[in-house]
């Protein structure tokens, strides 16, 4: 392992710009006579417009222009949409109601768009959003989605009469049924998986610029794909064309799948700034990311898990009532369904699985992928089941676990996935011993001297990431093929540029994959430059989400490493003087086997450019190779996580007291930067346990709309945590990676709950597990400890 | 924000003036309440009066068997102040934790006195430490001060100056702090001087701060956390809402208590 | 309008400004310093925190005319000659940022607890301490590594 190469710990390129105050995000730009933005958004859950006169506000203080819904219908601006398509049981498609960025008519959620207002400042364009004065007709809001479909509930879009987006199922009815007949002991659970507002630090932000000279667009704009931005924004959407259109998604703070959908504010921002004839900028408070970014989770389920009478599980059945707000958000569909229900199956062997998911508008905020995107829930469900079935037969978590684990592979799943590998009891036997497990009981006893209520709980995880071999999520419904694109330019003198469709907001793919480069070439990570987040720079990417990066982006650049190393191979063969064949490339340097001939790459790079050596011949000059990256099947990250936590029974407070995380993420780039995207994740999955929750009141307002109210994890709510690494690497892909980004999102929220219930002794805890959900909860386990 | 016109006087005389010639106008003390709630536009005073330059608001010290503290004293000023440690500890305490350390670095005593926001720490210290509000025309027992949720006795034109505090036998104060905000969703001082004891809560209560008298006389009778059970806490006029009901607000006003009176006793 | 003057990072700046300009607003749009930042709107998530006469506050809930004839610090402030201070440095050094958004507050207030609480800080100390300042990337696991090395450093580079 060289100092910069696969496997060391580098120091992050990018830091520098960060941490001197350098980083340049969307609302650090100002564009040359830009104009401001301001939205005037519902206040309603749920009512149609009646009059909308905008004529007071046009007349403002330093206001441009006052738009609305009309003007994009004018402009024949396309709505919004949603880009994986689903069936339902009885094959008819999901039915996707309009969704226009500027409302028409009606609105559907609190913070639904209605107008915008661009002005010279901020303050004169938020001023004169005050003056516009609409005239609604309320309407019942439907908020709680356990009766949004019963008959007689408004209906919020036409084509949906009840409500119901699709009635989707996987897996076999009929064997499922059959193992339940066979059945020894049965678990039931109703679980709830809470929702979610993302809150990346940064709020999104757009600046749309029209040059008329060319007749072209510019969009600055908060995201994680802007590749996909400019394709909606020109394919679907109508704004131009898309070699006239101009996607830039510079330094990006967080996402965590919020910035992956295309948004109504920055489809209002390019298409205005044709229209104001100037730049026009809008920056997101945080208010209205709370109120206007798609929220994640928000599950109802039903699961039920059949066993022998040892323990064995012969079948899983679950019922889940997925939550998909006003509209459908960009990728909302899918994940529910497909992001969902293949991964029930977890690490167990699992005979027979039958899911059923039923798709529900509300009048809230559309609901789309957050940090793990139907993969947490997933977890959530199976990972409580084995945790309640091991007690309730009265056998060790850890062991009930083992005894079911997947010990073989490759491993089909009743619910479409292929396990290409795993070592799952590798991951518990070093979870076990770092988590001290076998001294749990002391523990729990010292705890009990002091009053408080000690509880361990485990999750063993499984995620799909690499997100995703093109034919495979075609044949699901997805719009899009999941591929990845590279680009390497070397340089004459011998630097490199990697162009990647892959975005970062946080990963650090300008240190990953420069030591990718590093490795392969024999250079520095300072001789790297990676580039990404301009649609005119990079030919095409499908960006950042699903842990793909490493996985999918980085085999791209790897692929077209091979083809830079294939070629230098020929002009070193002709500046060498040697047959290709003897030409051998380590450490980044090119030598003529059985010699002490030899050029180091920069060398070689130079002699493509100059091309002295093979004019004439049957070599084209330059060294610059791209690639597209295809994966063939979906990566399986796992690992055990174990939580070990202490509840104050008079208060409800719960404190981790030690976080074990052990992970098999694959062959590992940079190990510091994978531990960190572990405490990342494992910090959102305790606040979902823990802290966080969206909540709407009867009405459709939100409650928790800003950081008084929506419980974010602070510092002195977590703990360090243990990180353990176990390796089998992917086999489907050149680098054996499988990702990282999600795991601990994925793996926390079981973790949590179940050793909450293990302290209170019993499972009537829902999350976030609250200190006042939590007391109530402690008050019954008194109860109950009186009673015996 | 919407607009306003910004003053800077530099005596309390010239702000009593400015106060009368601009019809909702607003102290402007730290600003850590009053300009989020501008920003958000739910305030929008014709008039910001800044006091940051106004002479004799400033300062801590200790005058006869009082603690005397300025009005625009920060937070971090009365949690480190010398004066304010030796004497009533728990005052500093307290003050040390409002906020967060760049909160407490601008937000002032008379600020979050004035304003009576019923999650503020402040309160509970004035009642409970049976303060003095010193004005620019009288003074006022706190018991008198404070009338409900953002409501108090202080009349149009009328500014806090300084506020004096006894110092007491025994102190303490116990928060538990709102999961979201922290703000204290239930706090409790505690202090006793002589046979005199005083609870004084906030967080809890839709009408802001108040001394709960069953505890005071539990704690009269034997000053210790056991004399707290037992004595029931009614929560019928406290606050709900999704971080905690009105029960659960009442079952931490008497662990807060327990744990204040432990603390108290230097335990 | 009023005038405002005050010294940022060393230099002395005055402008005319709307009195409703916050502190942040004024460092941002008048004086181009963007790497303070704005997180939310509630004075919670301490992405604005600057040091204003050698105290950390929060730059969203302070009005720039308030800070008149004050000396402010930001983040783009704190390297002197191309040479990084030492908690800027600690934070690159233990990975305490990924998407780098709540960083300069981030430093920001971690140079002021080393004002307050010295070299020596323990973990319980620093997560209480930051408080103020959310991170939604790191866990905060790494951010208290760096402000206890930055912290040790800072004794050293006196």
């Amino acid at each position: 392992m060289s100092a910069t190469g696969i496997g060391a710990p580098v120091r992050r390129k990018e830091d520098f710009r960060f941490i001197t105050g350098k980083g340049q995000y969307t609302d650090d730009i100002n564009r040359p006579g830009q104009t401001h933005a301001a939205f005037l958004r519902s206040p309603h859950a749920h009512a149609t417009i009646k009059k909308l006169d905008i004529s007071e506000a046009q007349k403002a203080d330093g206001v441009i222009a006052v738009l609305t819904g009309e003007d994009l219908a004018k402009d024949n601006v396309g709505g919004l949409i949603c880009g994986w398509m689903i069936h339902s049981k009885d094959g008819s498609p999901m039915k996707a109601g309009s969704h226009p960025a500027l409302a028409q008519g009606k609105v559907r959620y609190v913070g639904d768009h209605i107008a915008v207002v661009i002005a010279e400042t901020l303050a004169q364009a938020r001023d004169a959003v005050e003056k516009i004065h609409v005239d609604y007709e309320l309407l019942k809001p439907v908020i709680d989605m356990a009766h949004a479909t019963d008959s007689g509930s408004p209906v919020i879009h036409d084509v949906a009469p009840h409500n119901q987006v699709y009635d989707w199922h996987l897996g076999d009815k009929g064997a499922t049924e059959a193992a339940f007949a066979n059945a020894k002991h049965v678990t039931k659970l109703d679980i709830v998986n809470n929702r979610l507002i993302p809150n990346a630090m940064e709020p999104r932000a757009a600046i749309g610029d029209y040059d008329s000279g060319q007749d072209a667009f510019t969009l600055y704009t908060t995201s994680q794909n802007p590749h996909v931005a400019r394709l909606v924004l020109s394919a679907f959407i109508g704004i131009a064309p898309e070699h006239k259109l101009r996607v830039i998604a510079p330094d990006v703070g967080g996402g965590f799948g919020s910035k992956i959908f295309i948004y109504a504010e920055e489809t209002v921002c390019v298409w205005a700034a044709k229209k104001v004839g100037r730049p026009v900028k809008w920056t997101g408070d945080r208010t209205e990311a709370f109120l206007a970014d798609a929220h994640g989770r928000d599950h109802i389920t039903h699961a039920e898990m059949a066993m022998d009478d040892k323990g064995h599980i012969l079948g899983l059945r679950v019922k889940t009532k997925a939550n998909l707000g006003a509209y459908l958000s960009t990728f909302s569909s899918c994940v529910p369904t497909y992001l969902y229900a293949p991964l029930l199956s977890g690490q167990y062997n699992i005979p027979a699985i039958y899911v059923e998911v039923e798709g529900i508008y509300t009048n809230t905020a559309p609901v789309d992928a957050y940090r793990g995107a139907g993969r947490p829930e997933a977890t959530f469900v199976i990972e409580r089941m084995v945790e309640v079935a091991a007690r309730e037969m009265g056998q060790d978590p850890a062991a009930f676990r083992r005894k079911n684990f997947i010990k073989s592979f490759p491993h089909q799943t009743p619910v479409i996935m292929a396990y290409d590998t795993g070592n799952y009891g590798a991951s518990m036997d070093l979870a076990l011993e770092m988590a001290d497990y076998k001294n749990f009981g002391k523990r729990k006893r010292d705890s009990a001297k002091k009053g408080m209520l000690r509880g361990i709980g485990f999750s063993a995880y499984i995620e799909a990431c690499g997100i995703a071999p093109s034919a495979a999520v075609g044949s699901l419904g997805a719009g899009v093929g999941l591929w990845e694109s590279a680009e390497v330019r070397v340089n004459p003198v011998g630097t490199v540029e990697v162009l990647t469709g892959s975005h970062s907001h946080g990963q650090g793919h300008e240190t990953t994959f420069a030591q990718l480069v590093s490795d392969r070439l024999g250079i520095g990570i300072d001789q790297v430059a990676i580039v990404h987040g301009d649609t005119d720079k990079v030919q095409f990417g499908m960006g950042t989400y699903g842990s793909r990066s490493g996985a999918v982006g980085m085999s791209a650049i790897s692929k077209a490493l091979d083809k830079v190393v294939a070629k230098a191979k020929k002009v070193a063969a002709y500046a060498l003087e040697a047959s290709e064949g003897d030409i051998e490339f380590k450490d980044g340097r090119f030598s003529v086997a059985g010699t002490d001939r030899s050029l180091a790459f920069g060398e070689v790079a130079l002699q493509a450019y100059i091309a002295h050596k093979f004019s004439g011949q049957d070599l084209e000059p330059g060294l610059k190779e791209g690639a597209f990256y295809d994966p063939t099947n979906f990566t399986f990250p796992s690992g055990v996580h174990i939580c070990e936590l202490e509840i104050d029974p008079d208060t409800g407070v719960t404190r981790i007291d030690r976080w074990t995380a052990v992970d098999d993420f694959g062959n590992i780039i940079n190990p510091m930067i994978v531990e960190g995207q572990v405490h990342g994740g494992i910090a959102q999955g305790v606040g979902q346990a823990l802290l966080e929750g969206a909540h709407y009141d009867a009405n459709g307002q939100l409650v928790t709309a800003s950081y008084m109210d929506y419980c974010m994890p602070r510092a002195d709510d977590l703990p360090n945590f243990d990180i353990g690494i176990t390796t089998t690497p992917c086999t489907t892909n050149p680098l054996g990676i499988k990702g990282c980004g999600e795991a601990g999102a994925i793996a926390a929220p079981p973790a949590v709950i179940n050793a909450i219930t293990d302290a209170l002794g019993h499972e009537q805890i829902a999350m976030p597990a609250s200190p006042q959900a939590v007391w109530r909860a402690a008050q019954k386990s008194l109860h109950k400890l009186a009673a015996e | 924000m919407y607009a306003f016109a910004y003053q800077r006087p530099t005596t309390v005389r010239q702000v009593q003036s400015a106060l009368g010639k601009h019809e909702d106008a607003k102290i402007l003390a730290g600003g850590q309440t009053l300009l989020p709630t501008m920003k958000q536009r739910l305030a929008s005073p014709s008039a910001v009066i800044d006091l940051g330059h106004v002479a004799g608001l400033s300062g801590i010290e200790k005058k006869g068997r009082n603690i005397v503290i300025g009005a625009m004293a920060r937070h971090a000023e009365v949690a480190t102040s010398e004066v304010v440690r030796e004497a009533i500890p728990a005052l500093a305490a307290l003050a040390g934790g409002i906020g967060d350390p760049a909160v407490r670095n601008r937000g002032t005593i008379g600020g979050s006195v004035a304003n009576n926001d019923p999650s503020a720490d402040y309160p509970a210290a004035l009642l409970a430490l049976g303060a003095t509000i010193v004005t620019n025309k009288r003074k006022i027992a706190a018991d008198d001060f404070f009338q409900g949720m953002f409501t108090t006795a202080l009349e149009e034109g009328e500014i806090i100056t300084k506020v004096s505090f006894p110092v007491p036998a025994k102190a303490a104060y116990v928060k538990f702090p709102n999961p979201a905000s922290r703000y204290a969703m239930v706090g409790v001082f505690v202090s006793k001087k002589g046979s005199d004891v005083k609870v004084a809560v906030t967080g809890a209560s839709n009408e802001g701060v108040f001394r709960a008298a069953g505890l005071e006389a539990a704690l009269k009778g034997k000053f210790n956390p056991k004399a707290v059970e037992g004595v029931a806490v009614d929560g019928s006029n406290f606050i709900a809402d999704i971080h905690g009901s009105a029960d659960y607000r009442a079952n931490l006003v008497s662990v807060m208590t327990k744990r204040a009176v432990t603390k108290a006793l230097g335990k | 309008m009023i005038s405002v003057s005050m010294t940022v990072n060393g230099k002395a700046v005055s402008a005319k400004i709307d009195p409703r300009t916050l502190l942040v607003q004024f460092l941002r749009e008048n004086l181009l310093l963007t790497g303070t930042h704005v997180g939310c709107d509630t004075s919670q998530c301490g992405a604005c925190v600057v040091h204003v006469d050698g105290k950390a506050i929060k730059s969203c809930t302070t009005l720039a005319a308030t800070c008149d004839g004050a000396s402010v610090v930001t983040i783009e402030g704190l390297a002197h000659d191309g040479v990084l201070h030492p908690m800027q440095e600690a934070f690159r050094e233990n990975h305490g940022l990924q998407c780098g958004f709540c960083t300069p507050g981030m430093i920001m207030s971690a140079i002021d607890i080393v004002n307050r609480k010295g070299h020596d800080l323990d973990e319980h100390t620093i997560r209480e301490e930051l408080e103020g300042n959310i991170c939604r990337c790191t866990g905060y696991h790494n951010i208290v590594k760096s402000v206890a090395a930055g912290a040790h450093a800072m004794a050293g580079s006196k």
